[in-house]
């Protein structure tokens, strides 16, 4: 166990041993972690590293072969699975709004399965529509008449509906321009802070990384090869595996910033 | 041609409301069966390829077999009803061909059920995992809302293959739009035929526009225009079922197989009922093999049968004797085996015959079989549907060591256009027929014995074995048709020109009976 997560009180969710093996190959290798409370957790990685698989084990969406997974100090396999799910928001890169549900529905679709008043569902969209920042009158469109950004708002909103503690996110924002990414990283992770969530985020994108999360894990091979603060990632690490992966934002700013030098010599 | 225009448009009421009730019925029955196997075959890879293998295989089966054959086996799981329950259920009608129907429907529906929820954006799914919606959530607010217009595209297919089909149910004793088709082929009405044609086709039509309607309500997900077509739909059903409630039930029902002949003495026997006071509806239009196993089990109360043919087909018989031990033998056989009541032969006998044009056979000297015997390997004989595969055909081989050049099988009708026209030179003749003296043709004489005699009986049902109202009948019918009249008879709806309907024949029939002083 890390040192923030320590300083932050009891682990959230926390993985012990977790393996997930397709066929012989070993996406997850006996992975421990834990996420603490108010904790934004981003796992680095390239593609097939198993960062997906690991994140998918926490709402079940990919149960494990072995080893446990623990939600606020309870093991998620004495939970039935949509329950699970219903308490905790998912976000992916596909999005995957329902086509033949209004934008309105789409959001309202978790309050609706744990049986909210109707009433209470149409305060909750108009709230949501607010906190993601889509006017009010996209409620009732279709997704395909959205574009790619407010769909992915949908998306968070629709994850947020039923005040879930934890969020996953499994590349969220990485089919969007690079300046929509921005925006919605940074506000997203404003909605993070405000509403005191848990979030596990799963990018291989290290710039993102460093720039929203407390705390970056970096997989490969199915394990947990480094992990530690964005500051720490940057500035105090020796190994070679880190290194080498923050060389090139590093590299990027330095160029970025001789620019805005030479821009502002007369 | 008005008359039979008429008589057409009077018969439409009852038959359309038959045909749209059993379509819907199977419809329905079909739907439900499918759907479940939709949600096997998406649910489990291993499932799939059977469910659609089965629903592909059922269709390569004929349709008429497929209706045929649920007959035999309703009948056989009646009789274990019977056994076990004390109750058993009408195997004939409207059982064979709902479920015969519904099993037609469900390739269609399956296939693109199947496909509609397969290929749903695989994101979608993951989405409807990931809020935590169950497997049945999953399929009533996602994969069915997203498969529904390629799944309706199916049903639309499945409904008109269905309104099609359920014209052949016909000959399993349901009531349908094909009893214009298989009545109208069988007395060469073409007007009867293009009326059960045109009907079944614009009922086709009229459904698949309404499943239409909820098709594009559907993709548009118009709440509007579905709930129009169902509501269309659902009129159009209970209109329908209307009828059912009009009509005290008949007491008695004549059955009827599938020719002329039949139509008539059932029009017949069904007037004679009714003049004795009870109340009689009519199976008629119904396989030979499915008739007697209706009588036997008493979904029809009387009708008439040939003495050959239950001699060969149903005591399986193979000697040949002669008329009187014969009709001794079968109602000794039928009584004791059966249970039914074999009241008498109405005095002539439908029997198969080789049949030439007369100046054909005066032109190659041909007066018996045994002379046809010398020319066969340069003629072509034409059989019946069921001809060559009978005992009669075998006798007659063995008999005269017959050898023809060619052999063909028609329906009947097509087989005397086909000695007409000089297609076939001999053709396998029922001698009743009153095509026969019409079309001037010469029944070759049998001397070597070897043609079943074929004597038309008039058979009762077990449960009906003492019932006053049938004997008092149908009694006065015994003996007193002799072969001339019943073939005058036929030719008068066998006929092209002044082609008179079964039901006006039956009262010139009943008249000539009266007149004759019997």
């Amino acid at each position: 166990m890390t040192a923030t997560a320590e300083a932050r009180g009891h682990p959230i969710v926390e993985l012990r041993s977790v393996r997930r093996a397709f066929g012989a190959t070993l996406a997850v290798r006996d992975v421990d972690l834990s996420v603490g409370p108010r904790e934004f957790l981003v796992i680095l990685g390239e593609s097939g590293s198993g960062k997906t698989t690991l994140l998918k084990t926490i709402n079940r969406l990919q149960p494990q072969d072995s080893g446990d997974v623990l939600i606020e100090g309870r093991t998620t396999s004495a939970v039935v699975e949509y329950e699970l799910r219903r308490r905790i928001g998912y976000v992916f890169q596909r999005v995957g709004l329902f086509p033949h549900l209004t934008v309105a529905e789409n959001i309202a679709v978790t309050p609706r399965l744990l049986g909210w008043s109707e009433e209470s569902v149409q305060a909750r969209v108009d709230e949501l529509l607010a906190l993601v920042n889509l006017p009010a009158e996209m409620g009732p469109r279709l997704p395909a008449a959205l574009s790619g950004g407010q769909r992915q708002r949908v998306g968070v909103a629709r994850a947020l509906a039923a005040r879930p503690k934890i969020m996953l996110m499994d590349e969220p924002f990485a089919s969007l321009d690079p300046v929509t990414r921005d925006t919605l990283g940074s506000e997203y992770r404003l909605l993070h802070e405000r509403m005191g969530l848990v979030t596990v985020m799963v990018t291989h994108d290290v710039l993102e990384a460093l720039l929203l999360a407390d705390r970056i894990v970096v997989m490969r091979d199915g394990v947990i090869v480094a992990s530690g603060t964005p500051h720490e990632m940057m500035n105090e690490r020796s190994d070679a595996e880190v290194r080498k992966l923050m060389d090139m934002p590093r590299r990027q700013l330095a160029r970025v910033a001789a620019m805005l030098d030479n821009a502002r010599r007369p | 041609m008005n008359d039979r225009l008429a008589n057409a448009w009077a018969l439409l009421p009852g038959y359309l409301s038959q045909h749209v009730l059993l379509s819907a019925a199977a419809m329905a029955l079909g739907l439900v069966v499918s759907l479940a196997l939709v949600v096997a075959a998406v649910r489990s890879a291993r499932v799939r390829w059977p469910v659609l293998a089965f629903a592909s295989l059922i269709q390569t089966v004929p349709s008429l077999a497929l209706l045929a054959l649920f007959y035999p086996l309703l009948l056989a799981l009646s009789g274990l009803a019977d056994g076990v329950f004390g109750v058993g259920f009408s195997a004939l009608g409207f059982l064979p061909s709902l479920l015969a129907l519904a099993l037609y429907s469900m390739l269609p529906v399956i296939r693109n059920g199947v496909a509609g929820i397969l290929n749903i954006d695989p994101a979608v799914i993951e989405a409807a995992r990931g809020v935590g919606m169950t497997d049945w959530q999953r399929l009533w607010r996602v994969e069915l809302p997203l498969a529904a217009p390629l799944l309706m595209a199916g049903i639309r297919t499945a409904a008109v293959w269905v309104i099609g089909t359920a014209t052949l149910s016909t000959p399993v004793g349901q009531v349908s739009l094909g009893n214009y088709i298989f009545s109208g082929l069988q007395l060469q009405d073409w007007v009867s035929v293009l009326f059960g044609c045109i009907a079944a086709a614009v009922l086709a039509l009229v459904v698949d526009q309404l499943l239409g309607v909820i098709e594009t309500g559907l993709a548009r997900r118009s709440r509007r225009r579905v709930a129009a077509g169902v509501a269309a739909l659902a009129v159009g059903i209970a209109v329908a079922a209307l009828p059912l409630g009009r009509g005290a039930a008949a007491s008695y029902v004549v059955g009827g197989k599938n020719f002329s002949e039949q139509f008539i003495l059932a029009d017949l026997m069904t007037a004679r009922i009714t003049e004795a006071g009870g109340t009689a509806v009519q199976r008629t239009g119904l396989g030979s093999a499915v008739v007697f196993g209706a009588l036997a089990s008493g979904d029809i109360d009387v009708y008439v049968d040939y003495s050959g043919t239950l001699w060969a087909n149903v005591m399986r018989r193979t000697d040949v004797p002669r008329r009187e031990p014969m009709l001794a033998d079968l109602r000794t056989w039928l009584e004791e085996e059966r249970g039914i009541v074999m009241l008498g032969s109405l005095g002539f006998e439908n029997a198969y015959g080789l049949a030439m044009r007369r100046d054909r056979a005066e032109q190659l000297g041909i007066a018996t079989i045994a002379d046809l015997a010398a020319h066969a390997s340069e003629l072509s004989m034409g059989g019946d549907l069921e001809f060559f595969s009978r005992p009669e055909w075998a006798a007659l081989q063995s008999a005269y060591g017959l050898a023809f050049a060619s052999r063909r099988e028609f329906e009947p009708t097509f087989m005397y256009r086909a000695v007409e026209g000089g297609d076939v030179d001999v053709i396998s003749a029922f001698t009743s027929d009153g095509r026969i003296a019409a079309n001037d043709l010469l029944v070759l004489a049998d001397p070597a014995g070897a043609i079943l005699p074929y004597d038309a009986i008039v058979l009762i049902a077990p449960k009906r074995a003492n019932d006053d109202v049938l004997r008092r009948a149908l009694a006065p019918l015994v003996d007193a048709i002799p072969l001339a009249l019943m073939q005058e008879a036929n030719y008068r709806v066998d006929r092209e020109r002044d082609k008179e309907t079964p039901a006006a024949t039956a009262r010139w029939l009943e008249n000539e009976i009266a007149a004759r002083g019997k």
